[in-house]
């Protein structure tokens, strides 16, 4: 029973997804999320690893977190200026350094945040160019 | 097209129904109790005798067989436990120390522990036992616990003394701490207080940096530090320095960049200097190397020639946490005075296969390699390769000789010892 709601529900997203082939606010989400995953891999992966797990007691996961899922500019700035303070992130602190990443184009660090609120079973709004800079600019 | 928005607007209220209801689904326990078989050499087996103890750190066995567990997370409050074992199990017998930490070392009547800035000792009664509301004796204080690489492992030799871990609060010293393009610090300003390890009394209350001594430097994290009583010298293993790929990816490949550098066992002597951050070890040139931080192309030496070599060397990021010397007559005459190393497992190979996760035998004569390392211990992640350390179900993090002659095996994931014999 539950599996055949599933099914049509699955379905039904399908639809959607495919009706939305001309949206054009859908299609620049979906390139930001495309540049981002490369972004990601050359730059965060390494510590936030392939699946955004993280690393334990070293450096935190990616998922469903306050930071990434919460206010856009707190994380834009975690990228912009780094962050090295005790966090906590379910129970678990973590201890390592995140370094700053300004050296990042403004569309590149729009992109990366972009890819991870909608990864690792995330969903959350687009970050954009424009909201970095007005940050960076600050 | 108005149709379209409602028919949209439906589904992604229906999904979001969906998407809450799966979320909020039964609550998995974090670390649910591993089904993890150990993979040994023949004759040798692996029994879980406890399990779900908390954060195991570094353990060890006391004169009368009881063994101490640091763990790195305070449980109900205490943060060493005391088991016992009968019937092919242990129990908790005692808890005591309300600091969480890495280190702990018995001698001569003494329970030693350290929290991430100092180190306690606890006396021991006429039964060989701490009694349940022993004080702590602070015994050094103020040492530097930045979070990073701030776990205190300790050693004791036979004359007195005590051997503390400093771990260096950086990767590589760089002025800005793992950021590309940031310029290594010359001199490091970080080696006058960390990246090597502190000799200090052992039994000599609140000491601080001033009363101890630099013993040695140029080692970025130490976890594994251990008197070798054979030839009256402390050994380590370190933690060597991340990031090779990721911040000179014009010098090394992904592949070079997970390989090294080797994580370093080394023979330390009073004064040694083992490098870091100025050098690193790589085990395919059996050279120090110039660290890129400092000029370094791959190749080069430059400074780092003359610099203290490891006794023997591991593949890159596996993160040797723990050391001991197998002096007991249970095991294969081959293991006497041999050294075991317990990986921790690696996280800076990533997107490769992550490596490490098991105890190796490093054959040693007269505290020399003797031979190539082999992996003793393996199948602790608990299936088949993993991308990242999370999906590993067990890790090893601390050993130590039973009384008969066993090698006790902490995990920090699930809390789990093993013992494991020798049966011909
Ligand atoms: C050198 C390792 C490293 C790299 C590379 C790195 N981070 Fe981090 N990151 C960390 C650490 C460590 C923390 C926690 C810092 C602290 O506790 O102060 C962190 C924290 C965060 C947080 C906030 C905490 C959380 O888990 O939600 C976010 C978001 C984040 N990083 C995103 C990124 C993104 C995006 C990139 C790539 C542009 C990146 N990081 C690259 C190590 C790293």
């Amino acid at each position: 029973m539950k599996s055949s709601i599933l099914t049509v529900t699955i379905l039904f997203i399908a639809v959607v997804f495919s009706s939305a082939k001309n949206n054009p606010a859908q299609d620049a989400l979906k390139l930001s999320i495309e540049r981002g995953k490369k972004v990601y891999d050359n730059t965060c992966l390494a510590c936030h690893q392939v699946n955004g797990s993280g690393v334990p007691g070293m450096n935190p996961p990616l998922k469903k977190t306050k930071w990434v899922l919460g206010d856009k500019k707190v994380l834009i700035n975690i990228v912009l200026k780094g962050l090295d303070q005790e966090i906590e992130v379910n129970d678990e602190t973590y201890s390592n350094v995140m370094p700053a990443f300004a050296h990042l184009s403004d569309q590149e660090i729009a992109d990366v945040l972009t890819y991870v609120r909608n990864s690792f079973g995330n969903k959350a709004s687009q970050v954009t160019e424009a909201e970095v800079k007005k940050l960076r600019d600050k | 097209m108005k149709s379209v928005a409602l028919k949209m607007m439906f589904l992604a209220v229906i999904s979001l129904i969906f998407a809450t209801a799966f979320a909020n689904g039964p609550v998995k326990p974090k670390h649910p109790r591993a089904d993890v078989t150990l993979k040994l050499p023949a004759g040798f087996t692996a029994t879980p005798i406890a399990q779900d103890l908390g954060k195991n750190r570094h353990i060890a066995v006391a004169p009368n067989g009881d063994l101490y567990v640091k763990l790195e997370k305070l449980k109900n409050g205490k943060g060493i436990l005391v088991l016992r074992e009968s019937g092919g199990k242990a129990k908790v017998v005692n808890s005591f120390g309300d600091f969480a930490g890495t280190g702990i070392a018995i001698k001569n009547g003494y329970v030693y522990a350290s929290n991430d800035q100092e180190v306690f000792r606890y006396k021991m009664n006429a039964k060989g036992e701490v009694e349940p509301n022993q004080k702590a004796e602070k015994i050094i204080t103020g040492l530097i616990g930045r979070r990073q690489h701030e776990a205190k492992p300790i050693a004791l030799d036979n004359a007195g003394n005590i051997y503390v871990t400093i771990g260096a609060p950086s990767n590589s010293c760089q002025t800005k701490d793992r950021e590309k393009g940031s310029k290594g610090m010359d001199p490091c300003s970080l080696l006058d207080s960390a990246g090597g390890i502190w000799q200090f009394k052992a039994d000599k209350l609140n000491q601080t940096y001033k009363d101890g001594a630099r013993y040695a430097t140029g080692i970025r994290n130490a976890m594994g530090i251990e008197w070798n009583d054979e030839v009256n010298d402390l050994y380590a293993t370190q933690h060597g320095r991340d990031g090779l790929f990721q911040m000179f990816p014009e010098l090394y490949n992904e592949e070079q960049g997970a390989e090294l550098p080797a994580e370093e066992m080394m023979r330390v002597k009073k004064g040694s200097d083992f490098g870091w951050p100025y050098c690193y070890y790589d085990q395919m040139q059996n050279k120090k190397i110039l660290a890129p931080e400092y000029g370094g192309d791959k190749m080069k030496q430059g400074r780092c020639e003359g610099v203290d070599t490891p006794v023997a060397a591991f593949p890159g990021h596996w993160a040797p946490n723990d050391l001991i010397f197998y002096t007991g007559s249970q095991f294969p005459e081959k293991y006497r005075n041999g050294a075991f190393v317990a990986f921790h497992g690696s996280w800076n190979r990533a997107p490769l296969k992550q490596k490490g996760y098991n105890v190796v035998f490093v054959p040693l004569q007269g505290g020399a390699l003797n031979g190539k390392y082999e992996v003793f211990a393996d199948g602790f992640i608990g299936g088949a390769d993993i991308d990242s350390p999370d999906e590993a179900k067990t890790r090893p993090c601390g050993l130590a000789q039973a009384a008969d002659g066993s090698l006790y095996i902490s995990d920090s994931v699930t809390g789990t010892i093993w013992k494991v014999t020798y049966n011909k």
